[in-house]
């Protein structure tokens, strides 16, 4: 009975997660431009996703800064979640606080905050500021992901290394970054989502023909969403699809890691 | 290197190797996303920068502008007509055009943010319909240039209702409970229901105010939904009976579900438009003149009114189009019919007060 249950909850669960992808994808091979009548089988909105120049330019740029700003705030993140796990006493929780300010910031005091600085110091909105404003949210939840492990690494870890003739830098490389590595991917992945994700700050820190594809997908808003957009996302929901795939398989080969097996893969 | 390895080969290892693949993968994916998508051609000496409605123009006009005046379109997009000012207002962007509604251009004019056009440039501004220029919220169109223009009327399923509509009050009628659609937008709606009761759409009235607001709190009850974009899909789908929309879209409808007709109440109603402007503080006015032109040209606004579906208010471009489209009287009513429709007005701090309104006609039961 209760396993009954069980089963029976997780599939509500993973209907209300993925019942709207699946209408999405259905609809994006629907041969009309109506998100409610199915008129027919088409790939028509996939061929015009590729030629429309401004959303692939929109996919363009929300990739690139997605990807940079994350990078850049990866590597921000994590030296300075380093120094705060070196600080101690109520100067270490000042900065913390100072940290954690943006996290609970509204966006939209954020991104008028960015555009006001920007404008105010005659920067020209475009790639550069929306590139920075990405850099700036995303960095404190880089720094929230590693700071838990940099807690977790015992100092003697580091002491050894340092007795057996490693330099400080050498010990970082080979000693405590493989222990703190879980919490950069999480930090990385974090920064990665948040920033494809963002519409309200990339909207007032843009300009000049740079815009991602949030903004792209909100400025349709009157017109009418484009089924094209259908088309984007279940491609873009395939890729992460094949990449989890991927990953798994190789986690599965190369160290042995072994995996939660369910039920069917007992069976079998 | 492959002693280190071996250092703490225990069960830290699979979470690294793990992270590392995942990197890796992920990082030669992007790279190729990236290749695939960031090829470049080579950089005109000048650069024009257009702002304009998402999906609110045939992005082939734009090749064909670069090309002629070898000048390359920096194109970006807004939703509604707000965001357009706060991006303008605040400045640090250097668009030099911008497709504002009616009652936006009176405000853009009245707080200068706009350039003056020189109409003497404007050489196709002969093609534009003498009923569409000269309005009340730019005399003389010395800031604007028509580019589309519509109205604002009740669209019904003739297969859910049998009488012909032909009035605002078929929105209040018990009838079709909870089969009727409003615009989930302020002005839009309570210039229903002033219009409804007969007064004007840009009141500053409080009473005449008030009366809309009791009406549309009495109509409540009756409404299925206050609906966004969502209202198309569902009148199409024929989930609700009667509504009321802009013509642009009314157009779409109809050609996706023909039991639909539109109809422009008896009462008056809303005549809007998008002009072309110049934000103040354009870096090239000169070829943003070249632009307005050349958007202006008969062939180039048939492709646009083509592919945009809005009425077009250039009488060369309208002479065009498909007999089916030019005809078609959603799009292009006569000129009887537009004889008691207003254009929004802006209303300053009056707006206070029509915000207040909608908040309470909102909250109500």
């Amino acid at each position: 009975m209760s396993r009954w249950l069980q089963k029976s909850y997780l599939f509500l669960i993973f209907t209300f997660l993925y019942a709207p992808i699946a209408v999405l994808i259905v609809f994006s091979f629907n041969d009309s431009k109506s998100t409610s009548n199915w008129s027919g089988f088409s790939l028509r909105w996939y061929a015009e996703l590729f030629q429309d120049d401004k959303i692939l330019s929109a996919l363009y740029y929300t990739l690139a800064i997605a990807l940079i700003s994350s990078l850049i705030s990866t590597v921000m993140g994590t030296f300075a979640a380093f120094g705060l796990s070196q600080m101690r006493g109520r100067f270490k929780g000042f900065v913390l606080g100072v940290n954690n300010l943006p996290i609970l910031n509204p966006d939209i005091v954020t991104g008028i905050a960015l555009m006001s600085l920007f404008v105010f110091t005659g920067t020209r909105l475009g790639f550069m500021t929306m590139l920075m404003a990405h850099i700036t949210f995303s960095t404190p939840y880089v720094i929230l992901s590693v700071l838990p492990k940099f807690k977790q690494l015992s100092s003697e870890m580091l002491d050894a290394a340092l007795d057996l003739g490693a330099t400080p830098w050498y010990a970082f490389r080979k000693v405590i970054l493989p222990e703190i590595m879980p919490g950069i991917i999480t930090g990385f992945l974090m920064a990665f989502t948040l920033s494809i994700d963002d519409f309200v700050i990339s909207f007032f820190t843009t300009g000049g023909g740079v815009s991602n594809l949030s903004i792209e997908i909100y400025s349709m808003a009157r017109r009418g969403i484009k089924p094209e957009i259908n088309a984007l996302s279940t491609l873009m929901f395939l890729t992460v699809l094949l990449l989890l795939f991927v990953i798994n398989r190789r986690s599965e080969k190369g160290a042995g890691v072994v995996l939660p097996k369910t039920d069917t893969l007992e069976r079998m | 290197m492959k002693l280190n390895w071996n250092v703490n080969a225990n069960g830290k290892e699979k979470s690294r190797i793990g992270a590392r693949g995942t990197l890796k993968v992920f990082g030669l994916l992007m790279v190729v996303l990236l290749l695939m998508s960031g090829c470049a051609a080579s950089e005109p000496a000048e650069k024009l920068y257009v702002y304009n409605w998402g999906d609110y123009i045939d992005e082939n006009v734009l090749d064909e502008f670069e090309t002629e005046f070898n000048v390359e379109v920096i194109y970006d997009t807004y939703a509604t007509n707000e965001d357009l000012y706060v991006k303008l207002k605040q400045g640090g962007t250097p668009y030099d055009i911008a497709i504002p509604s009616d009652y936006m251009i009176e405000k853009m004019i009245r707080e200068d943010l706009v350039e003056p056009i020189d109409l003497a440039q404007i050489s196709n501004f002969t093609a534009i319909d003498d009923r569409f220029k000269d309005l009340d919220f730019d005399p003389g169109n010395k800031f604007s240039v028509p580019y589309m223009w519509g109205t604002v009327g009740i669209i019904y399923n003739t297969a859910m209702i049998d009488e012909e509509i032909d009035s605002w009050n078929a929105l209040w009628d018990p009838k079709y409970e909870k089969q009727i659609l409003m615009l989930d937008s302020q002005r839009d709606s309570i210039a229903v229901a002033l219009k409804k009761l007969g007064y004007s759409i840009n009141t500053k009235s409080l009473e005449e105010l008030e009366a809309a607001k009791a009406a549309l709190i009495e109509q409540k009850p009756l409404v299925l939904a206050y609906a966004g974009d969502n209202l198309k899909d569902m009148m199409i789908g024929g989930e609700a009976a009667i509504a009321f929309c802009w013509s642009g879209d009314a157009v779409y409808m109809i050609s996706e579900n023909e039991d639909l007709a539109y109809v422009i109440p008896k009462e008056g109603s809303n005549l809007w438009f998008d002009n072309i402007v110049i934000p103040k503080g354009a870096q090239n006015v000169e070829m943003a003149h070249k632009f307005i032109d050349f958007l202006s040209r008969p062939e180039i606004g048939q492709k646009n009114a083509e592919y945009i579906g809005y009425s077009t208010p250039n009488k060369e471009t309208l002479a065009l189009l498909d007999p089916e489209i030019s005809g078609d009287k959603t799009a292009y009513p006569d000129d009887a019919d537009l004889a008691n429709l207003e254009v929004l007005l802006d209303l300053g701090d009056f707006i206070e007060a029509y915000n207040r309104v909608w908040t309470e006609v909102k909250s109500a039961r």
